[in-house]
């Protein structure tokens, strides 16, 4: 028996675990559902079992998308986690300029995602396009409607500059909880810049930074709305990405089936990397000795 | 090792200082001897930690200059100055084991790798950390890491001086004392100019051979700690000094004898002297342990009302009231307890002359 | 009537913070826990406060069953080891918080919260923000706070120990007839021997959260029960030597030898442990009777009036509290006295058999 005082707290959450249950775990009931079916109207299905799943797995274009979408986020880790704790270091730790810097980050994060397609698509116009126009100027051809190079191009610098601002803050706020004692302590120890950064600010920033990698990877991974915005999958696929191919087969072609079966392996994708990334930052200098 | 000499420091915290309280720290000269084991005394916000950052390097006095041995150092950064400190909360490289931790600073110095593993090993093996080498520092107790970050100061050869900051904050009181006394060994052991910080007598006076007490940025005592209880230069010495401080009574001279509030209290007569001169309040400084309890009347006692006892173990606290003023008194567990009454003997060697709060004699 | 604790466990995953905890708090006393850090003081107060649940027992309060009602419902008050506060409200406010949900007419809390200020000396500064105030005061806050409703229970978990040595001891003298006042059960925990002392009241010993002793605190600290609580309640830290009965004589470590006498001389011969505490070690002979034996010396450590000396005898680390200044040099061999009267005698499972003379009115 346990009658403990908090009986009434589960009353309160409830509301949150009715309205999970009908947007999350329904619909994701459901795509398991069509994934094993083959549904040809109300009432008409025939089940098929893992035939779906084959069909998908054994999709050419789908492997396209998946390595790219691998490649995209491999990139966009490797960009905005340095480049944001990078950013961070850089900023001030107190006076005016701090709240100046931090409203100014966080203006790309109050945009709404597809008007940072849109956004971009006119900065990068070569005709009227602010960088457009001026790459061309330069003499270099850019046009990211034509070359698969300068969509990619494209699609990176709008994504490093909409999410960067967000490692930054993380990173901003694990370097600031970090007592002044540890600076002053490595200083009279004579270490370098570096050695602060890499035994007293990187350890302690382990946390946020792991949370920042999981953030970035999850959502890089579901990227939709900007690259479909801004290149439409093209030129040609080059920047068809895992749901903007998972769209075109479910809504393009109508293939309710193996869209389902795409679905489930690719939010089991997601679950397993995050899982790994998770594993592999908690581990990260620990462990009893060394 | 080094001598270390404070020439006319002054700090502010404000661009402008205008007047004297514009000073976190007001006018310090003095010299500390290579080899001596210091003590900082004083409560929060006297300008004990802003002196020591000042010694260390991490801040540049508003006014005058630090030498080390005769060599300026003002406006030099920590770490070229070649002072240790220990900081109040342990502080430690969490990733690295206890080996690599005593290192760190050797390795920062580029000391070659032979050098730095018999340094380590020798330090390790004075502060009783040889088994734990390889452990991960981050795992270690509360004391344990202390003596790490201790280390990290012992293993350099060229220390000039060791600066500890409330060291023993976080430790419990059984292993204060065993690591109180490590420190003390280790001063022994290496004649080493140890700076301590804090605002725990005990501390201070135990393990210092000099206390400085400061009190709103100023120094108001320097002096063993014998001289720190038995000739308080400034009322607040007495007062910070000795659990519970000195008692103070307000009063007037008449020959050579003080009167309390009607109480007359004999004095020896050159502090009866010494004090128709001097100008000012005069007050009546007596330590709680000197004054002598009795239970009955006899000859100069002054008749006492007992108003509290309290059994502190190895000794008991008495709370008096004589003539209107509030008096403590220190008893040896042994000593006999009045019950109401108490008379009140003032021996003429312990009393003590303030006026306006400065010694008199 | 009070607060009745019966057999209480608490264990989190595989470790115990606290085995079969049976405990009486009688309205309007004063008690204070001792033990070293992680022996279980705050898990207990915790409990006791209803912020964590045992994992076994229950915890009655003036007859009714309390286990599982929610802090907000006990009539409790607690002040923490860090200064905690409203930041943005000032002292005043602060002050005020516990009373804006009782229903008190605005007078009634004005005279509530301006009476606490009084008693904790903090008049002057109610319309500050608890930033502006120093750690002192901050903690006087949020005492101030706690003794503005009047709680059936006020909890205190080692609320001093962030403060200076100085104020600390003001506190203390202020706390102690601040309590006196009340009629509420106050407990207090601490790691220090000296705190515990100072306060008096009723102790509970706590140690790897189990109780090892209870009872008025100066009669725990002149009888402590076992080794491990003459340990816990020592400071300096108390000697041990190992001792054997034979004869009526009783031989401490190598070659002390003392004649047995008055309450020792009940005790059958066998092995036993001896603890002194170090202030009933001299550097002086006091009294004709005293055992004399030499020790070398570690260290001194002179703090003004008294005098610490480390000595060595045998393989037998020993500490000497004596008053006055005894600078001896490391090394030197010197006489250090003991009274015969000054003995804690243990079985050799740690059980008090004797103890000294003093402290036996209570």
């Amino acid at each position: 028996m346990e009658k403990w005082a908090s009986n009434k707290a589960w009353f309160l959450v409830l509301p949150v675990f009715v309205i999970v249950a009908f947007s999350a775990i329904l619909p994701l009931m459901t795509v398991v559902n069509y994934s094993v079916q083959d549904i040809f109207g109300p009432g008409q299905s025939v089940f098929v079992g893992t035939e779906f799943f084959k069909q998908v797995l054994a999709d050419s274009r789908l492997h396209e998308a998946l390595l790219r979408q691998f490649l995209f986020s491999a990139l966009v880790l490797l960009i905005e986690i340095p480049l944001g704790v990078l950013i961070a270091l850089a900023m001030p730790r107190k006076g005016v300029w701090v709240s100046a810097c931090l409203v100014t980050l966080a203006l790309p994060l109050l945009i709404p995602w597809n008007v940072i397609g849109t956004i971009w698509i006119i900065f990068t116009r070569p005709d009227i396009g602010l960088l457009g126009s001026t790459i061309n100027h330069l003499g270099l051809a850019f046009d990211h409607t034509a070359s698969p190079m300068d969509a990619w191009v494209t699609v990176m610098l709008m994504e490093v500059w909409h999410w960067t601002p967000l490692v930054v803050l993380l990173a901003y706020a694990g370097l600031r909880s970090i007592p002044e004692a540890y600076y002053q302590a490595a200083k009279i120890d004579g270490a370098s810049s570096w050695a602060i950064f890499r035994y007293i600010q990187l350890p302690k920033m382990r946390g946020v930074l792991t949370i920042a990698v999981l953030l970035r990877f999850m959502d890089s991974f579901l990227i939709y709305a900007e690259p479909f915005v801004l290149t439409g999958g093209g030129p040609g696929n080059a920047t068809t990405f895992l749901s903007i191919y998972l769209v075109k087969i479910a809504l393009g072609q109508f293939d309710l089936g193996p869209a389902a079966a795409f679905s489930i392996i690719y939010f089991l994708i997601i679950l397993l990397f995050s899982f790994i990334f998770y594993q592999a930052l908690q581990n990260v200098g620990k462990g009893g000795r060394s | 090792m080094a001598r270390i000499e404070l020439n006319n420091i002054a700090h502010s915290y404000l661009h402008n200082p205008k007047s004297e309280a514009d000073y976190a720290l007001k006018r310090i000269h003095y010299e500390w001897e290579d080899g001596g084991a210091y003590a900082l005394l004083g409560p929060s916000g006297c300008g004990k930690t802003t002196l020591l950052n000042i010694i260390s390097g991490l801040l540049i006095p508003s006014e005058g200059k630090v030498l080390f041995d005769g060599r300026e150092m003002t406006q030099l950064p920590p770490e070229k100055r070649n002072i240790a400190q220990v900081f109040q909360f342990p502080v430690l490289y969490d990733t690295m084991s206890v080996f690599d931790n005593l290192a760190f600073p050797l390795r920062n110095r580029r000391v070659p790798a032979k050098e730095v593993t018999r340094r380590v090993q020798e330090v390790a093996e004075i502060l009783e950390l040889t088994p734990f080498l390889k452990y991960k520092a981050a795992g270690m107790t509360a004391d344990a890491k202390q003596k790490i970050s201790l280390g990290r100061g012992l293993v350099r050869s060229d220390v000039a001086a060791i600066l500890f900051d409330e060291p023993l904050t976080v430790i419990d009181p059984h292993l204060k004392w065993l690591l109180r006394r490590k420190l003390k060994e280790i001063h022994d052991q290496l004649k080493l100019t140890l700076i301590y910080v804090t605002h725990d007598q005990v501390e201070a006076m135990t393990f210092a051979e000099k206390v400085m007490v400061m009190y709103e940025g100023e120094l108001v005592q320097i002096g063993t700690p014998q001289e720190l209880f038995e000739t308080p230069q400034h009322k607040f010495v007495g007062y910070f000094i000795g659990s519970p401080g000195m008692n103070f009574l307000n009063c007037t001279l008449d020959g050579n004898v003080a009167r309390v509030d009607g109480a007359g209290i004999r004095l020896a007569d050159e502090t009866a002297a010494l004090g128709a001169k001097a100008k000012g309040k005069l007050e009546l400084g007596i330590r709680p342990m000197y004054l002598e309890v009795q239970t009955r009347k006899t000859e100069g006692a002054v008749p006492a009302q007992v108003r509290l006892v309290e059994d502190q173990g190895a000794y008991k606290i008495i709370t008096l009231e004589m003539a209107g003023a509030i008096l403590r008194a220190k008893l040896g567990e042994d000593k006999p307890v009045p019950e109401k009454e108490a008379w009140l003997g003032f021996p003429r060697e312990k009393i003590r002359l303030f006026a306006d709060e400065r010694l008199i004699r | 009537m009070g607060l009745t604790l019966q057999n209480l466990d608490k264990t989190v995953g595989r470790q115990i913070h606290l085995k079969d905890i049976q405990l009486e708090f009688e309205t309007g006393s004063r008690n204070i826990i001792l033990g070293r850090t992680l022996s279980g003081k705050t898990s207990l107060l915790r409990i006791i406060a209803g912020l964590d649940h045992p994992s076994r027992g229950r915890i009655i309060m003036d007859g009714k069953d309390v286990t599982g009602v929610s802090v907000r419902k006990r009539n409790i008050a607690m002040v923490y080891q860090q200064f905690i506060n409203y930041p943005s409200l000032t002292i005043y406010d602060n002050i005020a918080s516990p009373l804006k949900m009782s229903g008190l007419s605005r007078n009634e809390i004005d005279g509530r919260v301006r009476a606490a200020a009084e008693m904790l000396h903090l008049e002057k500064l109610l319309g500050r923000l608890p930033a502006e105030l120093s750690g002192g005061q901050q903690q006087r806050t949020a005492i101030a706070r706690a003794l503005v409703k009047d709680a059936a229970l006020l909890l205190l978990d080692e609320p001093l120990v962030n403060l200076d040595y100085k104020l600390r001891e003001e506190l203390r003298v202020e706390l102690q007839e601040i309590f006196n006042k009340r009629d509420s059960i106050v407990i207090y925990t601490t790691t220090e021997p000296t705190e515990a002392l100072m306060f008096g009241g009723n102790i509970v010993v706590l140690d790897e959260g189990r109780v090892l002793q209870t009872g008025p605190t100066p009669q725990v600290y002149h009888h402590p029960a076992t080794l491990k609580v003459a340990e816990v309640f020592s400071d300096p830290p108390i000697n041990y030597l190992k001792a054997g009965i034979d004869k009526g004589v009783l031989q401490l470590g190598d070659n002390i030898r003392v004649p047995l006498n008055g309450r020792y001389s009940s005790l059958s011969p066998g092995k036993y442990v001896v603890g002194i505490r170090s202030n009933h070690l001299c550097l002086s002979r006091r009294h004709e009777k005293d055992t004399e034996f030499k020790a070398r010396v570690e260290l001194s450590e002179i703090n003004g009036s008294e005098t610490f000396t480390h000595l060595k005898y045998g393989e037998t680390a020993l500490v000497v509290q004596d008053e006055g200044v005894f600078p001896h040099k490391i090394g030197t061999e010197i006489s250090v006295y003991v009274s015969p009267d000054a003995f804690f005698i243990y079985d050799e499972a740690g059980v008090l058999k004797a103890s000294p003379g003093a402290g036996q009115r209570s």
